[in-house]
């Protein structure tokens, strides 16, 4: 009697399902395609229009094909300055940010300790925080630091490229913290085990064992850190003070005014450069997997 | 062997050290501090005092309370728009993504390679008045002359959609990605079919409902959107989700839908940036108001009362949130 009642329904319930799997197996795919597509939409705007030859001030219609922006990339007044200084600041405040992060990851990893959770915490925090109220609270102590007497002025008030440079660094330590730690979990601890049996200290452990284990991690976190830091616009406004300008407040001040094609062709330098420096470091990292996880037959041969 | 143990168990406080205390210095101690100064009283000429003014807190709230609702409103929309946009999207790559996976999600995240301030913009452009898509609409007389998108609260809902939208894609790609697939398999074999009519109906319901407050909140006309939502959500109800997907990997799949929640709201309603390069006064958010108290008008006491106000609730939100899931997930393999 059950396999009566199987057969008769089995029809009917194959039916639905064909329909179903049908609709989604193409809904589902191009519906993807357009979301890529909506998501990387902007982008293709800002480079296009980096080849745009605009009239007037505003790059806000395409005119006409033309190259000259890109032969001079740089040719508005501030620009220059602008750029330098936003490479200044994500490259001090990536690397001493990816050293603190990576630290505080090998704390939480290798360690058991009390105060585990307040330090999980405190790192999830800032992340957890908008930008605007950490800019902000960052600014309400530089401005008061000048009533404490025991900073002297000038150091962090008035705001200039070290404020900035400190706000980057409090910014990118959790993501560092977090990217680290993903790539530590599962970390073979016998390898260490294993050198320090064989006569090695702690120190000749770490730089020979460890440190190459945890580079791709570290690298990983490096570049997100300055990703970041290059891309920062509303903690740096609040940070900077009048004087000093970085390539996003470039881009605020100009966007009131028009923005110039420069911006557009700057902006595709990051991205591209970016993209490469992202597709390059997944490549090695996957020949570093290839290599460290392959049968030991491979390596002895 | 007294000094190795002494230096065991002070080797992780070692390690923690310098970046805690970047933390403390430059987090904890400035919260702190702009929680004083929302107390002071005074102006940047004549100086400011420490006075205690509790007050402020009471006159902000009754100042700016339809900025904090419409900061509420946006974001939360923002939130429910980028779950509806990245669910869908997530699910394919992580179950149908196949050899093309890590490309798909390379492009999630590619818009972060770009400027923030520089994506806004192109939605500027692309949305201008009479721009690519606006432009050969009105000249075939598609949409009139007057329709316009950019300076409306739905494009800076739109845009705050658009920018926040990998925040919500990845956490919920790493939860669905991790489930077990023969879970959903042994569904199958034990008849989980299609879910149907509760699917048709219930689809059909969330769909009018969500279509007709989203209109409501872009203070528009709901009839339409919300039999359009209706007829949409019946159609996904019927179609699209089955059994399995409703009883296996949906549950399965809500940590992602917390995080990325999380993650995508939390930037979202202190944004200000989408308010002021797409929207117009009217539309103007919290954020807005914060960023031009502090560096426009320079009333200290008042931006630091309200930034206060927007970090306070939202740390009440990510403390439930921590006890709910843990905090060894807060910093553990996100993305």
């Amino acid at each position: 009697m059950a396999t009566a009642e199987a057969t008769a329904v089995a029809p009917r319930r194959r039916t639905r399902l064909v329909l179903g799997r049908t609709v989604s197996r193409w809904l589902l795919p191009l519906y993807t395609i357009g979301v890529t597509l909506y998501l990387i939409l902007p982008v293709a705007v800002m480079i296009l229009f980096s080849f745009n030859d605009p009239t007037g001030r505003s790059n806000l219609v395409f005119k006409q094909f033309s190259l000259d922006a890109w032969l001079n990339p740089l040719g508005r007044p501030g620009l220059a300055d602008a750029v330098a200084n936003s490479l200044i600041v994500a490259t001090t405040s990536t690397f001493v940010a990816t050293i603190l992060g990576t630290l505080i990851a090998l704390a939480l990893v290798r360690y058991g300790f009390r105060g585990r959770s307040t330090t999980n915490l405190l790192i999830f925090l800032p992340m957890s925080t908008p930008e605007i109220v950490l800019g902000a609270s960052l600014l309400t102590m530089f401005i008061a630091t000048t009533q404490l007497g025991f900073v002297p002025e000038g150091i962090l008030y008035p705001l200039n490229i070290r404020t900035i440079f400190i706000a980057h660094v409090m910014f990118n330590i959790s993501y560092v913290v977090v990217t680290v730690k993903a790539r530590l979990a599962g970390f073979p601890r016998h390898l260490e085990e294993a050198a320090m049996d064989l006569g090695a200290n702690e120190w000749v452990t770490f730089w020979k064992v460890t440190f190459p284990l945890i580079l791709p991690g570290v690298v990983a976190a490096a570049l997100l850190a300055f990703s970041l830091s290059i891309d920062d616009f509303v903690i740096t406004s609040f940070t900077a003070g009048p004087r000093t300008s970085t390539f996003p407040l470039y881009i605020y001040g100009a966007q009131l005014r028009g923005i110039p094609v420069q911006v557009n062709v700057i902006g595709t330098i990051i991205f591209v450069s970016a993209v490469t420096l992202v597709v390059l470091t997944t490549l090695w990292q996957r020949r570093l997997a290839a290599r460290d996880f392959a049968p030991i037959e491979v390596i002895s041969a | 062997m007294a000094r190795i143990r002494l230096s065991r168990a002070a080797a992780p406080y070692l390690l923690l050290l310098p970046g805690l205390a970047w933390l403390l210095l430059f987090y904890v101690y400035p919260a702190i501090q702009m929680f004083l100064v929302s107390l002071w009283t005074g102006n940047v000429q004549d100086g400011y005092k420490l006075t205690f003014n509790w007050g402020i807190y009471g006159s902000a709230f009754t100042e700016y309370w339809p900025w904090i609702v419409r900061s509420a409103e946006y974001g939360g929309l923002a939130t429910i728009l980028a779950f509806l946009l990245g669910y869908p999207l997530a699910y394919t790559i992580a179950f149908r993504g196949g050899a093309y996976k890590n490309v798909l999600l390379f492009l999630v995240i590619a818009p972060f390679f770009t400027s923030f301030l520089l994506r806004t913009i192109s939605w500027k452009i692309i949305l201008a008045d009479s721009g690519i898509v606006l432009g050969p609409l009105k000249a075939a007389g598609l949409v009139p002359d007057d329709f316009r998108v950019l300076a409306t609260p739905a494009a800076v809902v739109a845009g705050i959609t658009y920018n926040f939208l990998p925040f919500m894609t990845l956490p919920l790609y790493v939860a669905l990605e991790k489930i077990d697939r023969r879970l959903i398999e042994a569904a199958e074999d034990l008849y989980a079919g299609p879910w149907r009519p509760a699917g048709t109906i219930a689809g059909a319901a969330i769909g009018a409902v969500l279509l007709a407050l989203l209109a409501l909140t872009l203070s528009a006309d709901p009839l339409v959107p919300a039999i359009l939502g209706g007829i949409v959500g019946a159609l996904i109800g019927t179609f699209l989700i089955g059994q399995a997907f409703l009883r296996i990997t949906l549950p399965l799949s809500l940590p992602g839908i917390f995080a990325g929640s999380l993650l995508t709201f939390i930037p979202a309603v202190g944004d200000f940036i989408n308010a002021e390069l797409l929207g117009d006064p009217g539309s103007a958010m919290i954020g807005n108001v914060i960023q031009a108290r502090f560096l426009k008008i320079t009333d200290y006491p008042t931006a630091s009362a309200l930034s206060f106000i927007l970090m306070a609730a939202i740390l009440v939100g990510v403390l439930v949130y921590a006890r709910l899931i843990g905090t060894e997930e807060l910093t553990g393999g996100r993305i």
